[in-house]
């Protein structure tokens, strides 16, 4: 375990300036034996350590890393390691679905004058790195690919909103547009099985607007942008969330929203849509029924039940209704039951941390970086600021290795932790079919099971777990070392 | 030209025979909910299928990453005082075959070609690449939803960029050489003769020729397009849908724009310097290191594009539009922001 036996193990540490670091000098001047695996970063707080660090470290060669800050209560900044406590904590629940063994990242608190209790978490933390060993390497991991299993069952009756009240709510734009910049909406797109988001200006923009499961955008994504100005929005279930966050961190002010809603039947799978049509080069007719739509392509009939063919998320949503609206058109069908885990996300519970190291290997490895999924994301917000291309901070490099690749998403996951409503833009954009979702939604699972179940986009007044703390955690136990 | 034959089944073996020597590239499908196909080097046990690919297969000559140099400070040996910068910035190029793409991808070759090599300055990089690459083009099998290489200039069976035409016919596949380079790795493949398949093969092709729909007058594009430069009004309607990212960019066949960055390893020993693809639909294309941005707007950003491949691009290369309409821009698009309609709604309305 020592320099001498050449077998050490790369562990970072991250200390709080104040405490934990004068812990280990404690335990220094006191020539208490400790491994020499360790090489610490002093930080001013704990509540400064960025859970982008420890992921940095660990993705580019680190055996282990291991966070100390001040005993809550006793942070010298007075609250920043309470606001630490939740972040590792999630990062430490992140971990294992990225295939990153939560056993090589600790975190713990230890004040300057415990010297003992330094040695001793050193002592065992290191011992536990050398029990796991030298952590496998993303870019060596073998290939893998396995696919998610879509046969899935619905919270409840999908449909294709056939008897929705579209009259009336075109009616209803009509009605407010005046007083609006723009409404947001949908259109048919370069052809009848595709659809695309429609911006209506003028009443005569309003009779391009269409409802259906083709309407598969988050308008959401778009709001930010007109800050400032008066929009209309038409939302499904799942966006209204969107919006709901939106307004929950002040991104947009809800005197210049105008939310129009209808009661979702579910969305198709575009991507498993256009598999099953192939190349075709002319739709000939688009037939909707109750229980699916029927495309006709080059003469081919297809048949796309919402049972089989609805998106991953719409199984699961139990949401179909808007969480907010101005103008709400007709009644949701009610849900029953509790939401199964999704689909990818499921796989990926299936799988053995090497396998899922692997397979993101392999899924990342095709990614050309177009930045579609953050794009497409109605919480990425930075926009035009993004730390992926960004020079300083320095967090990634423009090589096309899975490493910088997988980094990019898991800093997106990151920052959408408590944020991320599950609308799966993110990997419905992606070009190339990478199932980034399932990283999102392990955040989202994490942050349900630590703060009380709390979801993202319900409730616009509520305070964002990540961005508060209380005293007393009720599902946050301190690491103890004596175990 | 020499012309060769071999049957269906043959079709692996064939692209195994190639790629004794060579690095040959075909369509690979990624498997995932969501499919994609991506050009792949050829390895043993893979069997090959001509789908068209998700991506283009501009990664032959233009990686999306690649190193233009190394870098490393050595002590000199005989003088410990002494620093020696070594410099290593050779390209690093190999014999490629890009092997069942489209016209539509064979054609990029040809519109990289001319900024890359035919303009004031030589990209070495690209040189390399390019002289030791042999395209084998399979004419098109089926017109799709967004396909419109015929509105550009090109065609389900244009041969610009090929070295080699395939040709799918029952049975069979028809190899018909098109450049020099071609017939010289056709004459050394040991194939039936191409010859009395040619009629068959020309069948192929006019089938599929003759579904195409009419194509629009895009004469006027260039000037039009240019006339449209100051009409803010036009490209923000347009460009309302676009969400900014680079999908359209980096799946198509003809941008070739590209970044360069330095990194580090270790403090001041080595480094290396990189070129990856760049977007013009991204802010930070035009972001100066004042602080400036030339085009703040997305709608600044779509004017450039569209104005490149339509207006700029033909008024320096001799009429040739930059795009080559294989559609990837419309259907890998997270809105579906259709570039066919902004041209056409660009040369239709009346110019600001």
């Amino acid at each position: 375990m020592s320099v001498l036996a050449g077998k050490e193990l790369r562990i970072v540490g991250f200390l709080c300036n104040w405490c934990s670091y004068g812990g280990a000098d404690t335990a220094g001047v006191a020539r208490a034996t400790q491994p020499t695996d360790l090489r610490i970063v002093r930080v001013p707080c704990s509540g400064r350590i960025d859970p982008l660090f420890i992921l940095r470290a660990l993705l580019h060669g680190a055996d282990g890393v291991l966070v100390s800050g001040c005993h809550p209560g006793d942070c010298h900044y007075a609250e920043g390691n309470y606001y630490a406590r939740r972040r590792l904590e999630i990062l430490k629940q992140f971990l294992p679905v990225l295939g990153i063994d939560p056993r090589r990242f600790e975190y713990t608190w230890i004040s300057a004058s415990e010297g003992q209790r330094w040695q001793l978490a050193v002592t065992k933390f290191t011992q536990q790195i050398h029990e796991l060993g030298a952590a496998p390497a993303f870019e060596n991991a073998e290939k893998l690919i396995q696919i998610a299993d879509m046969a899935l069952t619905a919270l409840r009756p999908l449909g294709t909103g056939q008897h929705a009240a579209l009259a009336d709510l075109k009616k209803a734009i009509v009605e407010k547009l005046p007083e609006l910049d723009c409404v947001i909406g949908w259109q048919q797109s370069y052809d009848a099985a595709h659809s695309a988001p429609l911006f209506m200006r003028k009443p005569e923009d309003v009779e391009k607007l269409v409802w259906g499961p083709l309407n598969v955008n988050n308008l959401a994504t778009y709001l930010p942008q007109y800050k400032g100005k008066k929009v209309g929005i038409v939302v499904k279930g799942c966006d209204s969330r969107s919006v709901t966050q939106l307004l929950q961190e002040g991104l947009i002010n809800r005197d210049d929203v105008v939310v129009f809603s209808m009661p979702c039947e579910g969305t198709l799978d575009m991507a498993r849509i256009n598999q099953a049509l192939g190349a075709y080069q002319h739709i000939d007719k688009v037939a909707y029924d109750e229980a699916g739509v029927s495309i006709t392509a080059d003469g081919k009939e297809h048949r796309f039940c919402m049972v089989e063919y609805a998106q991953g998320k719409c199984y699961s949503c139990a949401t179909p209704g808007a969480v907010l609206a101005d103008v709400r058109l007709g009644t949701p069908t009610p849900v029953t039951g509790t939401p199964a885990t999704p689909p990818e996300l499921a796989l990926l519970d299936s799988m053995s941390l090497s396998e899922r190291f692997a397979f993101w290997h392999t899924q990342m490895e095709r990614c050309i970086r177009c930045y579609a999924c953050r794009n497409a994301c109605p919480m990425c917000v930075c926009r035009d600021y993004c730390v992926a291309e960004s020079r300083d901070p320095h967090w990634l490099t423009q090589e096309d290795t899975a490493t910088e690749k997988f980094f990019f998403q898991t800093i997106h996951a990151l920052h959408l932790a408590g944020r991320c409503t599950g609308c799966g833009e993110c990997q419905r954009a992606c070009p190339v079919g990478i199932p980034i979702l399932a990283l999102r939604q392990q955040i989202a699972r994490a942050v349900a099971q630590t703060f009380e179940g709390y979801r993202p986009g319900m409730n616009a007044k509520a305070t964002p777990p990540l961005m508060g703390f209380t005293v007393e955690e009720n599902n946050i136990k301190e690491k103890d070392w004596n175990k | 030209m020499i012309t060769r034959y071999f049957p269906a089944d043959a079709l692996t073996k064939v692209v195994a025979s190639l790629a004794d020597e060579r690095r040959v590239l075909i369509p690979v499908t990624q498997p995932a909910v969501k499919k994609s196909v991506i050009f792949a080097p050829f390895s043993a046990g893979m069997t090959v299928e001509l789908h068209k690919a998700s991506v283009a297969p501009k990664e032959a000559v233009l990686p999306q990453c690649e190193t233009l140099l190394t870098y490393s400070k050595q002590k000199d040996a005989e003088d410990p005082s002494k620093v020696n910068l070594v410099l290593d910035d050779k390209p690093q190029a190999q014999p490629t075959i890009v092997f069942g793409c489209r016209p539509c991808d064979a054609r990029g070759f040809a519109v990289l070609d001319r900024p890359y090599l035919d303009g004031p300055f030589i990209d070495p990089y690209y040189q390399a690449r390019r002289k030791q690459l042999i395209v084998i083009t399979q004419t098109c099998p089926s017109v799709g939803t967004t396909c419109f290489c015929h509105w550009v200039g090109s065609g389900p069976n244009s041969t610009t960029g090929s070295d080699i035409m395939l040709t799918a016919i029952d049975g069979g596949y028809v190899l018909e050489a098109v450049t020099e380079k071609g017939e010289a790795l056709l004459a050394g493949m040991k194939l039936e003769d191409g010859a009395p398949f040619m009629d068959k093969a020309k069948t192929a092709r006019g089938t599929v020729e003759a579904q195409l729909a009419p194509a629009p007058d895009l004469t006027q594009a260039q000037e039009k397009i240019a006339a449209r430069f100051n009409d803010n009004t036009f490209w923000e309607e347009q460009t309302a849908q676009c969400l900014s990212c680079g999908a359209c960019t980096y799946m198509c066949p003809t941008c070739y724009c590209f970044n360069i960055t330095d990194e580090g390893d270790g403090v001041c020993k080595a480094g290396r310097r990189l070129r990856t693809w760049d977007t013009c639909m991204s802010p930070l294309f035009t972001r100066e290191a004042s602080g400036h941005n030339a085009r703040m707007s997305k709608a600044q950003r779509m004017k450039n594009r569209i104005s490149h491949k339509f207006s700029t691009y033909p008024e320096n290369w001799g009429g040739e539009f930059s795009c080559n309409g294989c559609g990837r821009c419309i259907n890998n698009c997270p809105v579906n922001l259709d570039i066919r309609a902004i041209v056409l709604a660009a040369i239709n309305e009346k110019g600001a």
